[in-house]
């Protein structure tokens, strides 16, 4: 990759889908980025949405991990993951390979995410 | 009747009586004790901050210490760590890994486990005193040659891998901790940092760099630095005492 910095997720980041979804596992000359996060400052953690601009769509994503270290027990993943979901909060995929931290439980919303999901940090 | 009668020089003459070789006992307890490992939180750093701090600090320290037992580990140990979460399945999560770095002073102590779940590296920072840390368990003691290896983030994957179900190797108590002399070969640049370079001078990693790269590193190599008499920090006396201290409290 060409930037090394390890920043949380704000406009322009090059995002990692890890569902299982078509339009995050379908190659494509661009990779996904992000456009807008939904939060008072422009700064993405993990558990914020985000809008992504994938093949040239516009898809609403969770933010799973991002490569900034966080407050100390909690993961830091090498690379930022994002699971595409739908305005109402369901899941586009079905299943989700990549660890998904414990924290997202938090927030009752993301149920569904977390159902699909097979590993937790 | 006497076997001792029948024992010949070379010359012909009857031998001197030999008595058998003394057996040679190895008291296992003094030699335990002559290893002694005090965790680097307790060393206070340089400063001028009040002694009077760092052992109210070490009276906390120990405290804990009497109540949950913080093993005995360095960077490169391979470590399982089981913390109370409230949002786990069974209120409990483990995490196994390897130790890449250790540091903090005093109870804000930290160490970094890192392993690669799923082609996923994830790293997770733990303070050795939280109270939320259930359960310590060292699966694999042994030292690397760096004191710090944050170069695996940038190494091949493989270096990282740990098998979650690991278990813990046995090992007996008054044995030397093995150093791992492994090279790790890293992928290609460009690096999160210029490891190369000689201000990170680690000795783990197989440069497969050229020759002229390797050079130019050099340029940046500080050689004054080993002889700037002001940056000298002696432990040893430090240590002794701290040593003493800890282990009197930790008897009691």
């Amino acid at each position: 990759s060409i930037t090394g910095a390890c920043q949380a997720i704000q406009k322009l980041t090059r995002v990692r889908v890890v569902d299982n979804s078509a339009l995050g596992n379908t190659p494509y000359h661009r990779p996904p980025k992000c456009i807008h996060v939904y939060n008072k400052t422009g700064v993405g953690k993990v558990g914020d949405k985000i809008l992504l601009a994938i093949k040239g769509e516009k898809k609403k994503a969770l933010i799973v991990g991002h490569k900034m270290p966080g407050p100390s027990m909690t993961p830091r993943f090498d690379s930022n993951n994002v699971v595409l979901i739908e305005d109402n909060g369901n899941p586009v995929g079905t299943r989700i390979k990549t660890p998904i931290p414990y924290i997202l439980r938090r927030r009752g919303e993301y149920s569904k995410v977390l159902a699909i999901a097979r590993n937790f940090v | 009747f006497s076997s001792s009668g029948n024992r010949v020089n070379s010359d012909g003459k009857p031998a001197k009586f030999q008595p058998p070789p003394k057996p040679v006992i190895i008291d296992k307890q003094k030699q335990r004790e002559e290893r002694r490992f005090l965790s680097p939180e307790f060393i206070p750093p340089r400063g001028r901050t009040d002694p009077l701090k760092f052992y109210i600090e070490r009276k906390d320290m120990i405290q804990r210490r009497k109540v949950f037992n913080i093993p005995e580990f360095y960077v490169g140990s391979i470590l399982a760590v089981t913390t109370a979460d409230p949002y786990a399945n069974d209120k409990a999560s483990r995490f196994v890994g390897i130790c890449i770095q250790r540091g903090g002073k005093g109870l804000g102590a930290t160490f970094v486990l890192r392993n690669v779940i799923e082609d996923q590296g994830v790293e997770i920072c733990y303070e050795l005193y939280n109270p939320r840390i259930q359960a310590i368990e060292v699966l694999r003691l042994e030292k690397r040659l760096d004191d710090n290896l944050m170069y695996l983030r940038d190494a091949l994957p493989e270096y990282s891998t740990f098998d979650v179900n690991m278990k813990p190797v046995s090992r007996l108590d008054h044995e030397e901790i093995p150093v791992n002399k492994l090279q790790v070969r890293m992928k290609p640049k460009p690096w999160s940092k210029r490891w190369e370079r000689p201000k990170y001078n680690i000795k783990g990693i197989k440069f497969e760099l050229p020759e002229k790269k390797m050079k130019a590193a050099q340029k940046w190599s500080q050689p004054w630095l080993e002889f700037d008499m002001l940056r000298e920090y002696d432990t040893s006396k430090i240590e002794e005492k701290i040593w003493k201290e800890v282990s009197e409290e930790l008897k009691k």
